[in-house]
């Protein structure tokens, strides 16, 4: 590991002036991604600026009914928050559907947003990877994808985001609240993280020296059935091999309202906004929820060892948005032996 | 700026003023520095659990966790847990009662993460297996062998002792709600 200096910001503008004095300067959260990759040689900042102690550890309820969490939070509190729990479900269960008790009690907020590919090659400092060391190749596209992007990949890059609290984030709606040194910003999550294009070296619209400083549930998702599964390796610790996010607002058998994203397919959380607009106003079936994401995964283009992902992922979101539009119907389905998705 | 800092790590009670290098680790300031040698070193990365502790009283990766960044914190290790009259922690008792281990390799890392389990079942945190229509938030989690094996899911045991281990936790967590 490279040799580096260490300072702990006490607020966040002082956090932001720290990270400016020093060109290779990374800020320090829970470490549980940015230690690793440090130890990877992937990651080699000669300057740590930590603010896991800024005091931004909080979940708060806004004036309009909404939700404001602390950049600091950590992933085990977040996921326990009794409003988190009780208003925004998809939050609380995509959390604990990621990593293990031991890394959620040190994972922040911030830093799972910001976490980078678990890709072999981006990890692996002896190969090329034009994320981690631009336009030196990308082996996977040949390689080992099994694990990666369907939707939304380039030439340069088919690396996907690993996580699972994103792809919730992406269907609640989230904006994430940011500070550089120009000062305070708002993009929605949506937008936060990028597809690789030309540039895969580039995870976030994040400019030099931003923090993010927090997250804002908005009030409209707040209380509606929602609801998150994931598809993996193993039944725990694992990352994702498709997931899907769901909130879902039915009334009288007609989808008043939808958000629906996926994880594990793409350089991003997927958001499928052209099943959301096929869905919209329409009858809340089975028959119709498949054509739309039959629509909407539509636009991927598999890799040679990662088909599979397609159905996977139609098969999670199809079976979700149904159990949340009739949750006694599939109540009586237990036994269905297609059910392949826990 | 000095790539060197002054720590302060309070370990299983006793407070401890080292001078290390910013990149060491809390697990191997336990180990190379304390000589606490409980926590083990296994992958290094995160994912198998063996260097879990208790850092200002949750579980946590000690080999993700750099000592500079946890200054001030108050460290358990399994050599510090809490003892009962036979010089044993009722988890530790378990474990030789159930046999949970072969090599032993992982088990100081087993024994600090079911401390944290227990603790946060008993403090109202959900799991992944945890029932929609189970307790109400904050209130405790009964700790049933599917919830352990879930909230255990960090710490890998080579020895695959799994069955064994899950029942020694289930004799300490049932002790725990009965009590």
């Amino acid at each position: 590991m490279r040799s580096f200096t260490y300072e702990r910001a006490t607020d966040p503008a002082q956090a932001v002036a720290l990270l400016g004095h020093h060109p290779s300067a990374r800020f320090l959260g829970g470490g549980t991604n940015l230690v690793d990759l440090m130890k990877l040689g992937v990651e080699t900042p000669g300057h740590l600026v930590d603010i896991a102690r800024l005091p931004l550890d909080r979940v708060e309820e806004s004036a309009d009914g909404g939700l404001l969490i602390g950049a600091t939070v950590r992933n085990s509190d977040l996921a326990a928050d009794p409003a988190v729990r009780t208003r925004f479900p998809v939050l609380s269960q995509a959390l604990l559907a990621g990593a293990s008790g031991q890394l959620r009690n040190s994972a922040t907020t911030g830093g799972n947003l910001l976490q980078r590919t678990r890709c072999p090659y981006f990890q692996d400092i002896t190969k090329p990877c034009n994320k981690r060391r631009p336009g030196s190749g990308c082996p996977a596209r040949e390689g080992a994808h099994r694990d990666l992007a369907v939707l939304g990949h380039s030439e340069s890059c088919v690396a996907t985001h690993p996580s699972d609290m994103a792809v919730a984030l992406a269907a609640l709606g989230a904006d994430v609240l940011l500070l550089g040194p120009d000062g305070e910003r708002t993009v929605p999550l949506t937008g936060f993280h990028r597809l690789p294009g030309d540039a895969p070296e580039k995870d976030t619209v994040l400019l030099p020296g931003e923090l993010v400083t927090g997250v804002r549930l908005p009030a409209s998702a707040a209380g509606l059935p929602s609801a998150y599964r994931k598809a993996r390796d193993r039944a725990s610790y694992a990352f994702a091999l498709a997931s899907a996010a769901v909130v879902l607002d039915v009334r009288d058998g007609v989808v008043r309202d939808v958000r629906l994203a996926f994880g594990g397919l793409a350089h991003k959380p997927w958001r499928a906004t052209t099943a959301e607009a096929a869905l919209r106003g329409g009858p809340a079936t089975a028959a119709a929820f498949g054509h739309a994401v039959e629509t909407e995964l539509a636009a991927a283009r598999p890799l040679r060892d990662n088909g599979f992902k397609v159905p996977m992922a139609r098969n999670l979101a199809v079976r979700l948005l149904t159990e949340l539009a009739d949750p006694d119907a599939s109540a009586l389905d237990h036994t269905d032996p297609r059910r392949g998705d826990r | 700026m000095p790539h060197t800092s002054e720590v302060m790590l309070h370990v299983n009670g006793t407070p401890h003023r080292l001078t290390l290098d910013n990149r060491t680790t809390v697990l191997d300031a336990l180990r190379e520095h304390l000589r606490l040698t409980g926590p083990k070193k296994g992958c290094d990365h995160g994912q198998c659990g063996a260097c879990t502790v208790l850092l200002d009283g949750r579980r946590a990766n000690s080999c993700l966790s750099l000592a500079v960044a946890h200054s001030g914190a108050r460290i358990t290790t399994v050599e510090g847990l809490p003892r009962g009259t036979d010089g044993l922690h009722p988890l530790q008792q378990a474990f030789l009662d159930r046999d949970g281990f072969q090599c032993g390799y992982c088990t100081p890392g087993q024994i600090c993460s079911a401390l944290g389990v227990i603790a946060e079942a008993a403090g109202g945190h959900p799991s992944h297996v945890t029932a929609a229509d189970g307790p109400p938030p904050g209130e405790p989690v009964p700790l049933t062998a599917d919830e352990i094996r879930e909230r255990m899911s960090g710490n890998i045991c080579r020895c695959a002792a799994y069955p064994h281990i899950v029942e020694a936790i289930e004799d300490v967590a049932g002790a725990a709600v009965t009590s």
